[in-house]
């Protein structure tokens, strides 16, 4: 579970890769770890320690998938969704499992449980289709199994 | 005391390793008998896996794909005959039986993170040959063996290091490229979860060649397995005065362009930048960089070991050695297959990957990622070859191999590959990143039915200037996948739809 934001514990996490060339990732990577996203707040301080402006660092938090302005639900199923998992029928299962939940891609549940996000490969491909579930990866997916982990978490949401 | 093995590798573990080896735990617990549990690599048969071995007086015996469900009768069979999942050695393996393993001769063998198991199967003889050698004569060897890079892109290794070496600067950098981010492949990720001291040996070995002492390697974010195994091997390498450090991409699939990739590490945007100047004059932190392709880096190793000629004497035309080829998506036999270049593709296709795994005829296969040209049946006799396959305007990528049943709709795969591009266009150059979006929209018109004709008459002119006007393969080679859906599957571009397959 992620913490609220903390000045003195953000700082804390930036300093610690002050002599590093290029911190820049490694540092929104160890706050979105800590506070679960990089808020405005985070940006100003990022900025202000780096020496850089608010919107440098806004350029960079806004140009990759994985930095969110936004805490994520509690669980995060990431689906993929490129080519080999299409060919294994991924997109259909995909669309179940959202339409379960009432959610389109990247969206959350208004309980703050789910957060489900398109992924375009996890590199399990030979097992497809394939997602990952808080970071663990899960692979031969096929109706059954993904009707297990979509009660799974239902039934932590209480549905 | 009988020694047990079980991957650790993702794919592995995504299909419920982690509770065989848990139930193999419990059972022996159970039964009293002593078992040591090592957590491998994978050997890439992934349609196995979960794939157990067990240590015998006659080698080690394979069974699988095992659930937690078939590990008492392990023990009851005896680690015999008398399993039901019982697959004899795995070396006897068809699929492995095939294969020249030389960049992936441990994997799946070793325990990753052990320093005894990597010396005792010819570990770090490739650095202390090249330690004899000198600088010059090891960049000599690369050069010599024909390793091309095997990110795709196909530059010639040698002479990239060369390059490097001739800079004069006060620090050069060797980046190691794992922002495998091409649908298909998983290579990468398997050295990464099964092998890492290769990689680190090879990057050592790029260091000392060129006169590096600091080593990038950089890794999307989708791969946590494998940052965890590279996090704790770069504590233990052995190669000394060669410091690694692991970055961590954050979900930009462009950053797998090197000079974005080199943008990402410097902790910006990773937008591409124009070239030259080249990253081998002017890369990281504005140094001299040598940025190779794991697989390029991980091969190192064994060609100092064994001699560049020993490499070279494989494979055909330009394209020498061996190419991990991963076969992958609906495929019977999906796995990864180490071989000299010259396979066709209708070999590696039917032959050994046995099909399609829904049992319908293979329809179209995608060889070389998100970026690749989908291949109809008409050419299964193309080799695996970098000339033989731009021949055949199509690319062989990062060797990944995707194959699709007779189910699959060319017009929605053509669509995705200008979606995707548009998703993940950094973009600085017009044709991506606007073009991208007008081709999905132009696709979604013919998908339609609307104006077919003059709708893919657009298409083909706006593939033309993504082509010619891209400055990177993203844009650039988004044309692959639709042009050679629209080239060989026509009849999928103008037929009437009850529904509109697009979302």
């Amino acid at each position: 579970m992620s913490a609220v934001w903390n000045e003195v514990e953000a700082t804390r996490i930036i300093r610690r890769h002050s002599g590093r060339e290029g911190a820049m990732l490694p540092i929104l990577h160890d706050l979105q770890a800590a506070f679960g996203c990089v808020s405005p707040a985070a940006v100003r301080l990022v900025a202000h320690e780096l020496n850089l402006t608010r919107a440098e660092v806004h350029g960079v938090v806004s140009f990759y998938h994985d930095f969110r302005e936004q805490p994520a639900g509690r669980h995060v199923l990431k689906l993929c969704r490129a080519e080999a998992c299409q060919s294994m029928n991924g997109e259909a299962l995909a669309r179940e499992i959202l339409k379960r939940f009432d959610l389109e891609w990247g969206e959350t549940t208004p309980d703050g449980h789910l957060t489900v996000e398109a992924t375009y490969c996890l590199g399990l491909c030979a097992c497809a289709p394939s997602a990952m579930l808080d970071g663990q990866p899960i692979a031969r997916l096929d109706e059954a199994s993904a009707d297990e982990i979509a009660r799974e978490i239902a039934r932590e949401i209480g549905r | 005391m009988t020694r047990i093995f079980i991957p650790r590798d993702a794919a592995a573990r995504a299909v419920g390793a982690d509770r065989v080896a848990a139930a193999v735990e419990a059972e022996a617990k159970r039964l009293g008998q002593p078992v040591e549990i090592v957590r491998t690599g994978s050997r890439g048969l992934f349609w196995l896996e979960p794939m157990v071995e067990v240590e015998t007086p006659v080698g080690r015996i394979a069974f699988g794909p095992m659930t937690s469900k078939d590990v008492p009768a392990l023990f009851t069979s005896s680690f015999g005959t008398g399993h039901p999942l019982h697959l004899g050695r795995p070396e006897e393996i068809p699929f492995l039986k095939r294969q020249t393993r030389i960049t992936f001769a441990r994997c799946g063998i070793v325990d990753p993170l052990s320093l005894d198991d990597y010396r005792a199967h010819g570990g770090c003889r490739g650095y202390e040959r090249a330690k004899v050698l000198g600088s010059a004569k090891t960049v000599e060897e690369v050069t010599k063996s024909g390793l091309r890079g095997r990110g795709g892109a196909g530059f010639p290794t040698g002479i990239k290091w060369k390059t490097v070496a001739d800079t004069a600067a006060d620090r050069k950098y060797i980046v190691c490229n794992a922002d495998e981010g091409d649908s298909g492949t998983y290579a990468d990720r398997m050295i990464m979860e099964g092998d890492p001291f290769a990689l680190i040996e090879g990057m050592a070995i790029a260091g000392f060649a060129v006169g590096a002492t600091k080593g990038y390697v950089y890794i999307r974010s989708e791969y946590p397995d494998a940052i965890r195994a590279m996090e704790r091997a770069v504590l233990l390498h052995p190669f000394e005065g060669f410091d690694v450090e692991i970055r961590v991409g954050a979900g930009a699939y462009v950053c797998g362009e090197e000079t974005s990739l080199l943008e990402s590490l410097e902790g910006k945007r990773g937008q591409v930048r124009a070239k030259p100047p080249l990253p081998a004059h002017k890369g990281l932190f504005g140094r001299p960089t040598v940025i190779n392709n794991l697989i390029s880096l991980a091969t190192v190793p064994a060609i100092l070991a064994d001699g560049a000629q020993h490499y070279a004497d494989l494979g055909m035309g330009r394209s020498r050695g061996t190419m991990p080829i991963q076969i992958a998506g609906n495929v019977k036999h999906g796995g990864l297959f180490e071989a000299a270049f010259g396979l066709t593709l209708g070999e590696i296709v039917e032959d050994i990957g046995g099909g399609t795994a829904t049992g319908r005829p293979v329809r179209a296969v995608q060889v070389g990622g998100p970026l690749g040209a989908y291949f109809p049946r008409a050419l299964f006799d193309t080799p695996f070859d970098y000339e033989a396959f731009t021949a055949k305007d199509g690319l062989i990528g990062h060797g990944g191999v995707v194959v699709f049943d007779d189910t699959v709709d060319m017009a929605h795969q053509a669509r995705f590959a200008l979606e995707f591009c548009a998703i993940e266009s950094c973009g600085k150059c017009t044709p991506c990143r606007i073009g991208s979006t007008r081709g999905v929209e132009t696709m979604d018109k013919v998908i339609r039915g609307e104006r077919t004709e003059a709708n893919l008459a657009l298409i083909e002119d706006l593939c033309q200037t993504l082509k010619f006007g891209s400055l990177c393969a993203l844009g650039g080679f988004t044309p692959y996948p639709v042009m050679s859906a629209l080239k060989h599957f026509p009849e999928d571009f103008n037929r009437p739809r009850l529904s509109v397959a697009a979302e």
